[in-house]
Parts: structure tokens; sequence; C-alpha cells
């Protein structure tokens, strides 16, 4: 990693110095650093098999994490997602068991995330003096409840034999999971950086006034951003319950803090218009990978908590500290 | 520039220490970086001239006395036998942790995973995969459904934990009033094992003036199992008695009911540890709970896994080992799949809780 570093120091006069100096670049770093710490603690992490089956374990809240980059450039956050992956899974789950085939189950588990979503949207849009904090963590709440009235504290399982496809089985030698999950995050990539759209967001993450007056449909683009993200969740709560076999009302839980820390440490501002999708999907294999390898060599859970914190006050206070002028663009 | 230098570095350094910190709990991987680990995997490899066997226990989450001293247990028996254990808890009691935990383990190659499972059907995925890859599975305290393993270590006849509690809380209320059951998470197999059994001991006609008002779900979390006491007090103002059947729940409740000023009121009993107890025993909050012993539980998993591995049983009725201090065991049926049972439940009282609360 020390010739990585001395690489970045070697191109400072280049004309590239701009490209290099972007905070993803440091990510490539922690990752490729946490590959050779992980892979000299424990001689079972190196090998195409566990690297294959640990982005399994992770992937799953991964999905959200792609429109939470964007719910955030908006300057907005959801914290409703854990609840409405909870939601969209028991619904999905019940109807199954109501006789309706899984296939269409699925369909209506998608739709319901999408809703969920696109209330959230109605309601910071509608409510323009309360926060996205407020109204998703009200929704959070709703959305968990509702999910304790359908299920009422048991578990539903016994899926038909191929659903778990989806978190168990492999195309081609790769985990069905990641390739989904690369095909979305490219999907979300092109959908940020190379459309008007993806433009318009960033332009309301900065200004959302001079956007408004500037004639961008400020809050059809936040809706649709929210749909977007309970759309996501309900793709999570596929693979989760595909992988689990089954789905309570308390599952997920914890997941919007995962998911948030993945997205704050991809770079992306916290106080919107800053950031990166790539960012943030090298977050994601960053903290998988890290907690991965930790648990490789039985690393407490609790201090694995520890590290991952270190690892975003470290993320937040980087920039702050103008170490090197790294820039969060 | 140079700071950027700097910072990436002093990260590198303090995440390797930590890591470091982190991992010297438990004795480091056998042998160096060498090892080849094979793509194919089937088995896991003990061709590693002098590798210790590596037995493994997951408990439900971290912060469970109950669990530590299970755990306790296991290494203890494991070290007897000259394997080396690796003790595992996720942060929070849920399924989808211990999924990722089973993960891990499969990659470490260990020769055995023993799981008390925080959900019996949601880990069958996981710990048939690791069966396939040639893990021998058994499940300890919280089964997990008969297909996900090879036998279970139960504690105590669940027909006698739960019959055994009714009949104190009765014997307590004087066989009158309204009752709750303060349990561990509504997906706790053992738990919920108990309180059917206790429904099935109320159908008897001499409870027939107790009613059973409530089961509560404290998820064997201290805060959480509190306020679910108070819940019940408040919802239920006639209450007479608590039963808890969980280290957890037990000790919240028998706290809820001395800060409230309960004592002689409410009633308490259930399973609890005695170090924990001790005190809401002495007082007379609870007057007598059962248990048995967690550190026998994980002891007699350590040496069931070892005959597993050893080959000396398969899991199969009627099978038979040694057991270390403990001495022969037999596996018997159980409902669907088969277990190894450690004993009766024991009485703790005023009397005898003094010498109990130093042990566990």
């Amino acid at each position: 990693m020390e010739a990585q570093a001395r690489g970045l120091q070697g191109r400072r006069e280049f004309s590239l110095k701009n490209f290099f100096l972007q905070w993803e670049w440091l990510l490539v770093v922690i990752l490729i650093a946490i590959n050779i710490i992980n892979a000299n603690l424990s001689p079972y992490y190196l090998n195409y098999e566990s690297l294959r089956d640990a982005t399994m374990s992770f992937l799953d809240k991964a999905f959200i994490v792609l429109p939470m980059v964007l719910v955030m450039i908006l300057g907005d956050i959801d914290i409703s997602v854990a609840s409405t992956v909870a939601l969209t899974s028991v619904i999905m789950a019940d109807l199954y068991h109501l006789g309706l085939p899984m296939e269409l189950s699925i369909l209506v588990g998608l739709a319901v995330g999408a809703l969920c979503g696109f209330i959230n949207g109605l309601l910071i849009v509608k409510f323009k003096e309360l926060s996205a904090v407020i109204v998703t963590l009200s929704t959070m709440i709703i959305y968990r409840g509702i999910a304790y009235i359908i299920l009422e504290d048991q578990a539903k399982g016994n899926f038909p034999e191929w659903f778990s496809f989806f978190g168990w089985e492999y195309v081609g030698g790769v985990p069905f999971i990641l390739v989904v999950f690369l095909i979305f995050a490219a999907a979300f990539s092109l959908l940020l950086h190379k459309t008007t759209f993806g433009r318009r967001v960033y332009a309301i993450g900065n200004n959302s006034t001079a956007s408004r007056f500037s004639g961008v449909q400020v809050d059809k683009i936040k809706v649709i951003v929210f749909t977007l993200t309970g759309l996501m969740a309900a793709v999570t709560a596929i693979f989760l319950m595909s992988r689990m076999g089954s789905t309570r009302p308390n599952v997920a839980t914890g997941y919007e803090l995962d998911v948030i820390a993945m997205v704050v440490l991809g770079g992306i501002s916290t106080a919107g218009g800053k950031g990166r999708m790539i960012g943030a999907i090298l977050a994601v294999f960053l903290i998988g990978l890290l907690s991965y390898g930790l648990g490789l060599v039985n690393v407490p859970a609790q201090m694995l908590l520890v590290i991952i914190g270190l690892l975003l006050i470290f993320a937040v206070m980087v920039p702050k500290l103008k170490l090197g002028k790294l820039r969060r663009t | 520039m140079n700071k950027m230098v700097m910072t990436c570095l002093t990260t590198v350094l303090s995440l390797s220490m930590l890591a470091a910190c982190g991992g010297g709990s438990t004795p480091a991987a056998g042998g160096s970086g060498a090892e080849p680990a094979k793509s194919e995997g089937a088995k896991p490899a003990d061709s590693g001239a002098g590798g210790k066997k590596k037995y493994a226990i997951i408990f439900k989450n971290t912060g469970n006395p109950y669990g530590e001293k299970m755990m306790e247990g296991f290494k203890a028996s494991v070290t007897e036998l000259g394997g080396e254990a690796i003790l595992k808890a996720p942060d929070q009691p849920t399924a989808e942790a211990q999924i990722k935990m089973i993960e891990e383990l499969i990659s470490q190659k260990v020769q055995a995973i023993a799981i008390s499972g925080n959900d019996p059907d949601a880990l069958q995925p996981a710990l048939k995969k690791a069966m396939n890859a040639g893990i021998k599975v058994l499940s300890l305290d919280s089964a997990v459904n008969a297909q996900s393993r090879m036998v279970h270590v139960n504690q105590a006849d669940p027909e006698r934990i739960g019959r055994v509690q009714v009949q104190a809380i009765s014997e307590m209320i004087g066989g009158k009033g309204e009752i709750a059951v303060l349990s561990a998470t509504s997906q706790a197999t053992n738990q919920n094992l108990w309180i059917d059994w206790m429904k099935k001991e109320l159908e008897d006609p001499k409870y027939k003036d107790m009613k059973l008002v409530k089961v509560a779900y404290g998820d064997d979390l201290r805060d959480k199992s509190v306020s679910e006491t108070e819940a019940l007090l408040k919802s239920y103002p006639n209450l007479k008695g608590i039963i808890a059947p969980t280290t957890v729940g037990i000790a919240a409740a028998g706290k809820v009911l001395t800060d409230k000023g309960l004592k002689g009121k409410v009633h308490l009993t259930g399973l609890g540890l005695p170090s924990e107890m001790a005190q809401y025993i002495e007082s007379g909050v609870s007057q007598w709970m059962y248990l048995w012993n967690p550190v026998d539980v994980g002891y007699l998993a350590g040496y069931t896994a070892d005959a597993l591995v050893q080959g000396t049983i398969t899991g199969k009725t009627g099978d038979k080992f040694k057991a270390g201090r403990l001495g022969d065991k037999e596996i018997i049926a159980d409902d669907k799949g088969t277990q190894v049972m450690l004993g009766d439940p024991f009485k703790f009282d005023a009397k005898n809780i003094g010498e109990w609360k130093s042990v566990y």
C-alpha cells in the first residue's frame, strides 16, 4: 500500500492531479490495505471461494445503498428503509401462505416497497417544514408496526425450493446476488452521472431554491428518488428472505444505519450536493470485506462495531482537516 | 500530500492493531498463511500436520451471561479434548447475523459447529451448506430444525421444565389469579416449547382458577424485558404471577418488581442465573426458580461435537458416547430429530442460592 501512496504523491505535478486527489482513491487504498491485512491475519481469506461467498453475506443491504446515495445527494435522508424491508418481506411471505404464487407475491412486494417509498417522498414534499429525518422516522415506526400486525411475532417460511436461488446460488461461478448488484450499480451510476435527472439531483442538493426557480421539478424528482429507495428496499427483502428461508417482523433490524454508514464512508456529503456512486459502491465492499475478514479471525462482534465506527469518524473528519486537500466531489 | 500518506499509513496501522487485539481472544489459527485453500473444499482439510481440530460455538448474542457460561463450558471440554474452541456471538440476536458467522466458519474449515439458534428455520440453508462442506453441525440450548442439525444438545426435558414452572407459580399464588409469561424472542425454539408445555399443564382442572393472560417477549434484551414487564403490570393490574423462562427476562422482572415494591403482591419464578438472581431470591421477590448448569450444557456440546467428528456417533437414536466428567450419554429421539439430554431442571431457593451464586 506504500507503493500506492507513493504513486499518488508522484503524480502531484501532473495535470491528472485532481483525478488522483479524490476521496475514492483513498477508499481504494483502504480497501487494498484491508485485503492485505485480512490475508495476513487469516490463511482462509484470500481465495476465490471465500471472497465469492463473502459477497453473499453482505450484499443484501447494498441494494439500498444505491438509491440512498441519490437521497443524500438531494440533502435528505431515509431511515425507514429497514422497516420497508421488514414490511415487504412479511407481506410477500404472508401472500405466499395465503395461496398466491411466489412470483406474484414478489411482484406485490416490489409494488409495496415502491409504495412505501412513494409515501415517504409525498410526505416530504407536502410538508416542507418537516425534515426528511422526522418524516422517515415516523414511517419507520409505522411500517415496522404494520409488519408486526401482519405476522404478530411469528416467522413464516417454507418457500418454494427455487426461491433459495436468489440468496444462495451462482451464475457461471459468480453469486447471483453479486451479478444483480453489479447490474443495479451500473444502472444507478449511469442514472446519477450521465442523465439530466442525475444532474438535477446534484443541483437540488446544492441549492434547491435556485433549482426550483430554474424550472427544475424539485418535488417530482424527490418523490421519484424516494420511490426508488422503497423499491430497492423490497429488492433487499427478496434476497434476505431467500437467504434465510423465512421472515419475521424484526428482520433487517439496524440495516438503515449500516446503509447510511456505507453512503457516508463513500464520500457522499451529509449536507447534500456532493459525492459519487462509485464511492458508495467501494464503501460497500470495504465494510463488507472488513467485517468478513475480521469475522474470519473471530474478532468479537462488539470490536467490529468499534472499528467500523472509527472508520466512519475518519471518513467524516478527513475533509474537515483538509488533509492533502482531498476532494469529495 | 505528505499528510495524506501519513493518514493512510496511520489508518492501516491502527486497523491492524485493532484487528490484532480482537484476534487475541482466540488462539491464532494453526500454521501460517501457507495452507493452500482448495477451491473444491468438500471436506475440511485435516491434512495440515499438527493442526488442532477446530470446534466452533455460536451463541444467540453477546452480553448474555448465560451464553457466556455455556461458551465457557464448551471451551473447557474442547480444550480437554485437545482441540481449539472458537467462540462467536453476534451483537444482535438475529438469524441474519448468525448466517454470516456460519459462512465465516465454513471458510475457516472448522470441523464442527454448535449453534444456539435465533430462529429454528432461518438457519437451514446456511447450516446445510456447512454440512455439505463436511462440517458436523449440532445445536444446543435453542434448537434449529431437524434438517439443519445432526443432533441437539438439550439442557433438560422440555416437558418437565414447562410443567414445573406452572406448578411453582401456582404454589406461590395459591392457585388463583392471573399469570403472564415473559419470554425471550418469539422465535426462540426452546422457550416456545416450554411455553407450550406450560399451556398443557394449565389445562389440568386444578388450575381452573388460574389464567394465563399474556405471553410477552423481551427479546433477551434488558431494556426491552424491563419495559415489557412494566407493560404487563400496567395492562393487567390484577396480575398475580410472572413466569420468565429466560435469564435476562427473569432478572429484568426481578428488578422491576423490586423497584415498584411489588414483592409478595406479584410473584416471580422462571429460569435464571443464580449469580444474577441471588439478590431477588434472598429478598423474596422470587421465592425460587429453576435452571440447569449452563457450563455443563456447553461442556456436553463440546463432547458431542467431538464424538460426531471422530465418528463415534452419527446422530442416530441409540448412539452412545462418553462425555468426560458427565459420564455416558445416549442419543434419544425427540420430535423430528434426535437429542442428548443433560438432566432435570434444578431448583434454586433461599436455602441453596448462597452456595450457587458464586458458581455461575
